[in-house]
């Protein structure tokens, strides 16, 4: 034993969405590490004391890389732990996660970075990466010790579910952010508009009596910050956008070559506000499902690449929180298990390619992060996972891994699925057959 | 050709709202209240078609009229009533909303009369119940009695709904009132005209069949029916009309403002009225113009009927037995 574990992949369809590959081959792992990869690696035969996994033709890609989670892991660990949710994002192909804390928690001092590292490690199956607070508590006026934050190992600075309000703390937080070149990212939503909101405001929201937000409520607070952001420089992210308006300002700041970068769900693609039915909870989501037209934007979004990366936008909630009359229901939905799944609705679906889709979910969100993954290159960690494609099943809430059931895609049928993950070299997930 | 008479058949379990009920089964529950009526004006207002019964009025949300008219309709079918108020400050958590209905549920009611603050509150709690639920008022969705109390009003003093021209105004935004009769109206067949300042008319509300003036007396014109809201002030956060005595200026039915419906047009107003803001004391007063107060009386024959089709104790539907097949999810 010479402590070198050798690992290759043969038989393998190597998709690196950075570099455009999408070719057969074999990729070899030496050590947690990628050290050769291509079409006719091992094609003179397989050196001694090597493991096999042979691939069968399924697609061997990067693990996915989710750039929002939440997760509970100091506050309501009922609904989630960095544990739980490791476990589930593995099993959905995912080894890398950027976490925000619940709503009652915040990440604002060093020391919480940091333990929310060492968890991550902890759990041995997965990269945990967490954001810092913009503000002090999340309360959107004192800035953080940002600095320090991202000395710990913060990869981006985020309020969270809520939005950055004052135009000044924003402008301030854009401004001292770019000293260390992290993102800011925004909840894109003017509160004042949304107060009391729970749904998106229109027709439907008028015929079930449940008081609206309206879409203007995003594109006003991401044009404002645009505004900050040409005096500021620095970096501006825009989570979850949902609407046709916003995806429109986002594109022509883009054209103007400004630093402006955002990121969509599934259930924004995926959805639109009907899914909300008669009051059904689990459709509640903040930002609020949208009509229609704004899902159609959603994909060309994605098409043009205005919308650069796809998180889960993860949300574990238990029982009590949802089975409550709609204005009192939390909002948010789980989603680390079912990303792949509805990413690869794009590529079924026609809009996207599966290299173009796959980059959504592994390179674009590991560049904005700045961190080490999401590419199949020699010397990258070896986080991979092996996906089947064309096969089909059915999401079912309560073969979901995640401790929270809340999807909105129970009994959806889905086309493509994690066979294994390999995160390090280590295999973490196997899907049963 | 004939077309086929409709179905009076009532066969929903719960009434949740007006919103996907036939014009036959609304035509069903407004003969039947009908009846009761001629009833109610008699020395001898029992009747015994609920005895051994139970009914439970249920309000997370204070009711005056509604709480009592209900337990007039069942104490004359000789339904047992309970009436239990929950005030809504104590309500911080819905398990307790889930938790009340299971724990009544438990008793064995026969009718669950639910008022809640929140829309969709009733179905949710409808959902966890095995007795029959009629829902009293649902946040800004739906009351559906109203509805159809209004409805037997206008039918016994213009002879029928299609056709009639139907202005309600006021505050829209905030109304359960006006859902429900925008739908039942539809249904029937009238012309619905929306009347009040853009801040209290809800988005797209158009795309439920109405047509929406911000002018009050073009809303009013060649109307048969005039339906007064009130501003619902405990639903409101911020400014939404400047003052009462502007929103009287523009949107107060006076007699000024009433004399461009037509000359037989009837005044109607869920109540409670608050005259000088919405209604002026001489139009709420006039005999020959106010129904205000036979709404009232309507409200108890409506019930009455309603509570009979959802126990399937209605004389004239008795196929219509309570389902009880399904049992209340958990």
């Amino acid at each position: 034993m010479n402590g070198t574990e050798r690992i290759a992949f043969i038989n393998a369809r190597l998709v690196d969405p950075e570099s455009g590959t999408d070719a057969p081959g074999a990729l070899m792992v030496e050590d947690g590490r990628i050290a050769d990869l291509g079409p006719r690696l091992l094609a003179d035969g397989m050196p001694e004391g090597v493991k096999t996994v042979d691939c069968r033709g399924d697609v061997l890609a990067p693990g996915l890389v989710d750039m929002r989670v939440t997760v509970h892991e100091t506050s309501e660990t009922h609904k989630e732990t960095l544990q739980s949710a490791a476990q589930a994002a593995v099993a959905g192909g995912i080894t890398t996660m950027a976490v925000i804390p619940g709503l009652n928690q915040v990440i604002d001092s060093p020391a919480q970075v940091e333990f929310l590292i060492a968890r991550g490690h902890e759990t041995g199956l997965i990269d945990v990466y967490p954001y810092g607070a913009i503000t002090r508590g999340a309360e959107g006026e004192a800035l953080t010790e940002m600095g320090l934050l991202a000395e710990a190992g913060a990869v981006g600075f985020t309020d969270g579910p809520r939005a950055l309000a004052d135009a000044d703390t924003m402008r301030r937080a854009l401004s001292y952010g770019t000293r260390f070149g992290l993102p800011i990212i925004q909840h894109p939503e003017e509160p004042s508009l949304a107060a009391g909101g729970q749904m998106n405001e229109g027709e439907i929201s008028t015929r079930l009596g449940l008081k609206g937000i309206p879409a203007a409520a995003e594109v006003i607070m991401i044009e404002r910050d645009l505004r900050l952001l040409e005096l500021t420089g620095g970096r501006y992210h825009v989570a979850h956008v949902s609407t046709a308006a916003a995806i429109e300002v986002i594109r022509a700041a883009k054209a103007r070559g400004l630093p402006v970068t955002c990121d969509t769900a599934p259930p924004y693609f995926g959805l639109n506000e009907t899914a909300i039915g008669e009051y059904r909870t689990f459709a509640k989501l903040s930002p609020p499902l949208r009509a229609e037209s704004d899902r159609e934007a959603v994909v060309e979004g994605l098409r043009d690449g205005t919308i650069d990366a796809i998180a889960s936008d993860h949300l574990p909630q238990d029982p009590d929180s949802k089975r409550l009359p709609f204005a009192q229901a939390e909002p948010g939905a789980i989603g680390l298990e079912t990303l792949l799944p509805l990413v690869l609705e794009l590529v079924h679906g026609g809009a996207l390619g599966l290299g173009e889709a796959l980059a959504k979910v592994t390179s674009a969100p590991a560049r904005l992060l700045g961190v080490d993954a999401g590419r199949l290159v020699k010397g990258a960690p070896a986080h991979l996972v092996l996906i089947e494609v064309e096969t089909p099943w059915k999401i079912k809430e309560d073969q979901l891994v995640s401790k929270s059931k809340n999807t909105l895609f129970d009994g959806r049928p889905v086309q493509g699925r994690c066979r294994a993950t390999v995160f390090a070299g280590r295999t973490v997930f196997e899907a049963a057959h | 050709m004939n077309t086929p008479a409709p179905d009076t058949h009532f066969a929903p379990r719960h009434i949740l709202g007006i919103e996907g009920l036939s014009s036959g089964e609304i035509t069903c529950l407004l003969d039947a209240a009908d009846g009761f009526v001629a009833l109610n004006r008699g020395r001898q207002k029992k009747s015994n078609s609920l005895q051994g019964l139970t009914l439970i009025n249920l309000f997370f949300e204070d009711s005056t009229r509604t709480r009592t008219s209900f337990e007039l309709a069942g104490k004359r079918l000789g339904a047992d009533v309970i009436n239990m108020s929950v005030a809504t400050s104590s309500i911080h958590k819905g398990e307790s909303l889930i938790d009340t209905a299971m724990t009544l549920n438990a008793m064995h009611p026969d009718v669950l009369v639910v008022r809640h603050p929140h829309s969709g509150a009733v179905q949710l709690l409808s959902q966890k119940v095995t007795c029959a639920v009629i829902n009293g008022g649902d946040g800004s969705h739906e009351h559906p009695t109203q509805a159809l109390l209004d409805a037997l009003t206008i039918r016994r003093r213009k002879g029928t709904i299609g056709g009639l021209v139907v202005t309600i105004c006021g505050d829209i935004a905030h109304s359960r009132v006006a859902r429900s009769n925008i739908h039942l109206l539809n249904t029937m067949g009238a012309r619905v005209r929306l009347v009040g300042p853009p801040t209290l008319i809800p988005p797209m509300i158009e795309r439920m069949g109405v047509e929406v003036f911000h002018d009050m007396k073009k809303g009013l014109e060649g109307a048969d029916i005039v339906m007064m809201l009130r501003l619902q002030l405990e639903r409101m956060h911020g400014t939404f009309v400047p003052s009462l005595r502007e929103n009287f200026h523009f949107y107060g039915l006076d007699a000024d403002k009433l004399a461009a419906a037509k000359p037989d047009a009837l005044v109607m107003h869920p109540g409670p009225i608050n005259r000088g803001v919405e209604i002026d004391t001489s139009v709420a007063d006039d005999i020959d113009r106010s129904v205000i107060t036979e709404q009232v009386e309507m409200g108890v024959a409506v019930r009455m009927a309603c509570l009979e089709a959802v126990t399937g104790t209605a004389a004239t539907t008795p196929a219509a037995k309570p389902k009880r097949k399904k049992k209340a999810r958990s």
